[in-house]
């Protein structure tokens, strides 16, 4: 690179309407192979609700698909069915306990961690960071049998308290490590203020951490919601009464080809609540995924 | 992350003044802001992996149960349904992150170019908000083997159709013991000589696979040189006579006829509507007629994804499907991440699309593309919730993965904690490298 003294001006490309036409034409390969990919993406999930929405007697003999030519198949009836399910209701009920409990738990422990970890001193602090991350990757294979064993002197077994204090033990690695790093962040100078005008720490903590992690806080709370509405294998272990709703449908999954007219709209109905937060949620689930993989 | 190119000395945190008389009250603040969490993690996690690590050199059974030694994990590699598992464990590994990766890396680049992003990138996206188990239903519908049922099969088998058409009959079988079996299709055992007329007669065949365009079966006049006859459906409500054209009874069209000479093909030709068909110039001689076996050809009846041979590729798409998306979405960030002027730079030195992705998207994406791969090692490695759900019970033993056969090894009956500790520590040695390089990154970074 020599003397730049002039910056290089490129010339924008004339956008008349037969340029646009032509971008539009050398762009058509892409866009329909992705338009193909997007809807091959789509047809389980559609798959799933249309098979939801059928008669038992029609799945007998005939593929989701065929609603198309026989819409006159299609009905509520199964929903109606489940709806008066009490078994269903009732999973329902304990998957929300497990989730929302597990996800407050998380959120507040993990931040009040992590505002520590960030700007309280103590003596070895890093070292205990250093524990937590490397708790980040214990799989949870490793506290099944001894919580198995502590549950029953606890009497945490098969109550959605027991499942969730599982969740939150090891969503807490994460929340701390995701929140400590965006506390790190936040600016120094208002938390000094803070101090000088003689605030606790508590105050601090609420009144000005909390309001500034949100952004963070929110992420973490999205997939600590999902992690916890999806998890099967917590619940298979620690449940038998009080069990969510995949564990209920993996009681019905043992005859799948009798019982798919409950299968199919109770794991619609399953996926439903968190395919809303997903969607309403999306841009928080993606940054808290970014913090979590390219961090 | 970045490592700086000048020798700085490391940034060091201020050291505390050591006789501040708020520096107890820090640490105190410290302890009550940390204790819940930390009680938490020593309870559930810090006491588990001890107590785990210490269980798995002892017996199945109690607390602690009898000391083993190594032997339980000496039957990780000798009981089959343990080494089944690794092996396809090791399938998982060798096959979806790579695969997971350059999905991801495909559809980041690819997305680029579309004004609709967005929307394509929530589609592929979606699985990711869905439950592995849900995924596991789902696919379990896509996979049926009827191609009636399963979607799958169903595309299978309007390919297939268009290579190996299904027959016309394809279950169709002859009306009178005159008609004998031939290879895949039928003959007529009497011989034929030119202005003869062959029957051919055939049963069994649902009303619903009689071609629409068929007509009342005719026995055609016989004609010189020429060997004539008929191929119909023998059979009208009642019952009628075997062996005889009558009034009521279908000519099938499109059937494929052969006149063969000692065996040899020597004509062919298709029914009509009355299902007559017609053999012209016939030279003297003995012959014999009968029905080829492409008539009979079955349809595709579909592959047994569910089956024993083919559950892990099964579940392997489906997984792929799943994590297709979160790959895409990182891979993405670190594409807008990227410094434009470099590719901008590439451009304008004449490099082509195709190696300017290759020289230099890629190699500056590689700190991302490692991320997913990492990533996705960890999570194969502890693939559970798919197996449950989407591989039947009666296949689930050739399905299985470590995370499978460690729950079916401590719970559900097996009840072997012993066994059930040491496939736990072999997953978590499995994952120690990955906790190194956390731990190393985060030294670097502080």
């Amino acid at each position: 690179m020599a003397v730049a003294a002039e910056p290089i001006v490129v010339p924008k490309p004339h956008d008349t309407t037969a340029a646009r036409i032509l971008r539009m034409v050398l762009k058509a390969p892409v866009n329909l192979l992705l338009l193909a990919i997007g809807c091959l993406w789509l047809v389980p999930t559609i798959g799933l609700f249309i098979t939801s929405i059928l008669p038992a007697s029609a799945l007998a003999s005939k593929g989701w698909w065929q609603v198309f030519s026989h819409p006159s198949m299609a009905t509520w009836s199964n929903y109606n069915a489940l709806f008066h399910n009490s078994g269903l209701i009732t999973a329902l009920k304990t998957t929300a306990y497990i989730a929302v409990g597990n996800t407050l738990l998380v959120v507040l422990l993990g931040a009040m961690a992590g505002y520590a970890f960030a700007w309280l001193d103590f003596p070895g602090r890093d070292w205990l960071f250093i524990g937590v991350i490397g708790l980040l990757v214990v799989p949870l294979q490793m506290a099944l049998i001894p919580m198995f064993r502590l549950y029953d002197t606890l009497h945490l077994f098969d109550t959605w308290e027991g499942i969730a204090l599982f969740h939150t033990a090891f969503g807490l690695p994460f929340a701390i490590f995701l929140l400590r790093n965006f506390f790190v962040g936040l600016p120094r100078d208002i938390m000094e203020s803070a101090r000088i005008d003689g605030a606790s720490e508590i105050r601090i903590f609420i009144k000005l951490i909390l309001p500034l992690g949100l952004p963070a806080i929110a992420s973490l709370s999205i997939f600590q919601f999902l992690w916890t509405w999806n998890d099967l294998l917590v619940a298979l272990t620690f449940g038998q009464n009080t069990t969510p709703i995949t564990v209920w449908i993996a009681g019905q999954l043992r005859e799948f080809g009798t019982s798919i007219d409950i299968i199919a709209p109770a794991s619609f109905i399953s996926l439903v609540i968190p395919l809303c937060v997903f969607l309403a949620f999306q841009r928080y689930f993606v940054q808290g995924l970014l913090a979590g993989s390219v961090k | 992350m970045s490592q700086g190119i000048t020798a700085e000395p490391p940034v060091l945190a201020a050291p505390p003044p050591g006789s501040e008389p708020g520096r107890l009250g820090q640490y105190l603040t410290g302890a009550i802001f940390l204790a819940p969490a930390l009680l938490l993690l020593a309870v559930w996690m810090a006491y588990p992996v001890v107590y785990t690590i210490i269980r798995s050199f002892y017996g199945p059974q109690g607390f602690l149960g009898h000391w083993v030694g190594i032997s339980n994990y000496k039957s990780l590699f000798t009981t089959s349904t343990l080494t089944t598992a690794i092996k396809n464990n090791a399938i998982w590994v060798a096959v979806v992150p790579a695969f997971v990766t350059a999905v991801g890396l495909v559809f980041a680049v690819l997305t680029e170019r579309i004004r609709w992003a967005v929307a394509f990138k929530t589609a592929v996206f979606l699985p990711m908000a869905i439950s592995a188990f849900a995924t596991g239903v789902t696919w379990r519908i896509m996979y049926q083997q009827d191609p009636g049922q399963g979607a799958i099969n169903a595309l299978g088998k309007s390919i297939s159709g268009v290579f190996h058409p299904a027959g016309v009959l394809s279950t169709a079988v002859p009306s009178t013991p005159g008609l004998v079996p031939a290879g895949k299709g039928i003959v007529l055992k009497t011989p034929l000589h030119p202005d003869g007329v062959a029957l051919l007669g055939l049963t069994g065949i649902p009303p619903t696979d009689v071609p629409s365009s068929a007509k009342q079966a005719v026995t055609p006049p016989p004609q010189p040189d020429e060997i004539v006859g008929t191929v119909w459906r023998d059979f009208k409500p009642g019952g009628g006579k075997p062996g005889l054209v009558e009034q009521g009874e279908l000519g099938i069209p499109g059937v494929s006829v052969v006149l063969k000479e000692n065996g040899r093909t020597v004509q062919t030709t298709k029914s009509g509507e009355d299902g007559s068909f017609a053999f012209t110039g016939v030279k003297a001689g003995s012959y014999t007629a009968g029905v080829g076996a492409a008539t009979f050809a079955k349809p595709f009846g579909g592959y047994s994804w569910l089956g024993p041979s083919l559950i892990t590729p099964s579940l392997l798409i489906a997984y792929i499907w799943i994590w297709a998306g979160f790959a895409m979405v990182v891979i993405a960030a670190g594409l807008s991440a990227m410094p434009r002027d470099v590719l901008e730079a590439a451009r304008t030195d004449g490099a082509s699309e195709w190696q300017t992705f290759r020289r230099v998207t890629v190699p500056l994406l590689m700190p991302v593309l490692s991320v997913v791969f990492v990533t996705m090692i960890i999570n194969v490695l502890k693939v559970f919730d798919i197996v449950y759900a989407l591989a039947p019970e009666s296949t689930q033993q050739n399905a299985n993965v470590i995370a499978l056969a460690m729950y079916y090894t401590a719970f559900q009956g097996g009840g072997n904690f012993g066994v059930g500790s040491a496939i736990a520590v072999f997953l978590f040695i499995l994952v120690i490298p990955v906790l190194a390089l956390n731990i190393r990154r985060f030294k670097r970074e502080a």
